[in-house]
């Protein structure tokens, strides 16, 4: 038999080999997806942005390592306060590595805090209604990157604690920073501070301050290292706009008790 | 001359058809040959890349800082481990044809499957080494580095903080460095480097050159990590023509799905593989090994030498 038709063989072998493994490798492939591996999106959309060597190497295995890459970039253009360069590299290395929640949350950060003080102080701009406009739009930058964050990382609770903060230092939403706290403190792995901060924030709902007292009454009882300064300020605050009658009210500060 | 004495004649075993020590004796000297080619000096540029890019990002914040040394130094391995496999595998036979030590070895009674695959073992064992080396060098530089980190931050939280809170910036720092998922991430690499030593003996067996092997090795990488994009337009209901999905069709079928092996950019993003998962793809890493390497035998079997 001649090497030729020997190679022919082998060809045909792989071949059986390929079918007999398809329905293999398919479900193997769902089950990495279903344990959120393999998310990455790399399309054309893509490869415009990183360049085609980037977009090679990423699809070679070395996601992470563009990532990376593209990342340091970002820091440079930082550096030299280039925000919209740092949203396209933002963009790309978020695509890459969907699972860094790292990457979602200092995009996020980087955007909702320092563009949007930049924008706010910005000397170019003499108008202070379109510096305040364009804080707006930085926030609200931060806040959809946390937001496709969340949709690629639902199993960890870390980008839901910064939604809530971001929601409450600047977009100054109380309700749906509450949200986003009471949403990370279901994990279990979440600190213990994420149930205070749903609490606190709810307080200064309005309309939802009797909810939010029945919470912090709840923490309270829970002893000693939940009744922190604030926690108690809270409550104290709650009871007299709630009028919760003194004989009823679990904590009188110690001024008022003297 | 007398007819000699049949009890005095020296006692041969009878000969093997398989045998665990010829497989041993030449994957020894196939790694012995290996390191004499001095290809350890690779370690030394990992080992630059890996505390180059720990000073480099001194100024990154300690997440940022152990998020890149994970994923360049597991990038790293990665592209060592996979050059490693293809280039020593490719030299293997043309080398030993050239010295001559082939006709050697097949002119005693070895089988040339014994042949092939103690000088794949040789190879793997030779990429198994250096796995273990950058891995133990990327555990020491990140150990390094996570204590200098936490140094760092419990000097700047002051003697204020309580036990909790040092306990907590502990915590912290630890979480973000090593965890035992990154075990299951530097297998695959392995594995992954496994497949393509295994892939390039195969095409070896009927290459004309070791640049030709190379270069069919190295497309057949980068084709193998495209495959399942290739398979689900094929299987996809509005998958093309008719020419584009036998295209297709052949590209899923012939080649690896490599894409199953690249744990490392989620691993370290910080997703935990289930042990179901991690063995299946294990598993089936261990088949690709053993049918390509079946099929250079068949090539090699028959082979004019």
């Amino acid at each position: 038999m001649g090497t030729t038709k020997r190679i022919g063989i082998v060809i045909a072998v792989l071949l059986v080999f390929g079918a007999i493994r398809l329905p293999v490798e398919r479900s193997l492939d769902e089950e990495h997806r279903k344990a959120f591996f393999r998310g990455a999106k790399l399309d054309l959309g893509l490869r415009e942005q990183i360049g085609q060597g980037g977009f090679i190497a990423a699809l070679s295995g070395f996601r992470s390592v563009v990532a990376d890459l593209l990342w340091i970039q970002a820091n440079t253009a930082w550096q030299n306060t280039e925000w919209g360069r740092m949203v396209k590299l933002f963009d790309a290395v978020t695509t890459l590595q969907p699972r860094v929640t790292m990457f979602w949350e200092m995009a996020s950060w980087h955007m909702a805090w320092n563009a949007s003080n930049w924008a706010r102080d910005n000397p170019k701009q003499p108008s202070q209604a379109r510096r305040i406009k364009a804080q707006r739009e930085y926030f609200e930058l931060g806040r959809l990157y946390l937001e496709r964050g969340i949709r690629n990382n639902p199993d960890k609770y870390v980008l839901y604690d910064r939604m809530g903060l971001l929601l409450r230092d600047k977009l100054k939403d109380h309700l749906g920073a509450s949200q986003a706290y009471a949403k990370a403190a279901e994990f279990p792995d979440a600190p213990g501070y994420e149930k205070r901060f749903a609490a606190y924030e709810l307080s200064y709902v309005e309309g939802r301050e009797k909810e939010a007292y029945e919470m912090l009454v709840k923490l309270y009882h829970l002893g000693e290292k939940e009744r922190l300064p604030t926690l108690l300020a809270r409550i104290d605050d709650l009871q007299k706009k709630l009028n919760i009658p003194e004989e009823q009210r679990i904590y009188i500060p110690p001024e008022t008790n003297q | 001359m007398s007819a000699s004495n049949p009890a005095t004649l020296p006692i041969h075993p009878p000969h093997k058809a398989f045998s665990p020590a010829r497989i041993l004796a030449i994957g020894a000297n196939t790694l012995l040959e290996l390191v004499r080619l001095k290809v350890f000096y690779f370690l030394l540029i990992f080992g630059l890349v890996l505390i180059g890019s720990s000073i480099f990002m001194i100024n990154f914040s300690f997440q940022e800082q152990f998020q890149m040394l994970k994923d360049i130094s597991l990038g790293a391995m990665s592209i060592f481990t996979w050059l490693l496999a293809v280039l020593a595998t490719a030299m293997l036979l043309p080398k030993d044809i050239e010295d001559r030590t082939l006709y050697t070895i097949l002119a005693k009674p070895v089988p040339r499957f014994e042949y092939l695959i103690g000088k794949l073992l040789g190879v793997l064992a030779l990429v198994l080494i250096s796995t273990l080396v950058m891995a133990g060098l990327f555990a020491v530089v990140l150990y390094a580095r996570q204590e200098i980190v936490i140094a760092e931050s419990l000097a700047q939280a002051g003697r204020e903080a309580t036990p909790e809170q040092v306990q907590e910036i502990v915590r912290g720092i630890k979480a973000s460095t090593f965890t035992w998922s990154l075990v299951p991430a530097i297998i695959a690499v392995y594995l992954k480097a496994a497949l393509c030593a295994s892939l390039t003996l195969l095409i070896s067996t009927f290459a004309s050159s070791w640049i030709f092997t190379i270069v069919t090795s190295v497309a057949v990488y980068f084709i193998g990590n495209i495959q399942s994009i290739a398979r689900d337009y094929w299987l996809a209901e509005n998958g093309g023509t008719a020419l584009t999905k036998v295209f297709l069709a052949l590209v899923s079928l012939l080649f690896p799905d490599l894409q199953l092996f690249n744990l490392v950019d989620d691993i370290v993003a910080g997703n935990a593989i289930a042990t179901g998962i991690f063995l299946k793809t294990a598993g089936l890493g261990c088949v690709y090994v053993v049918v390509y390497l079946f099929l250079a035998y068949f090539v090699f079997a028959k082979k004019e030498l």
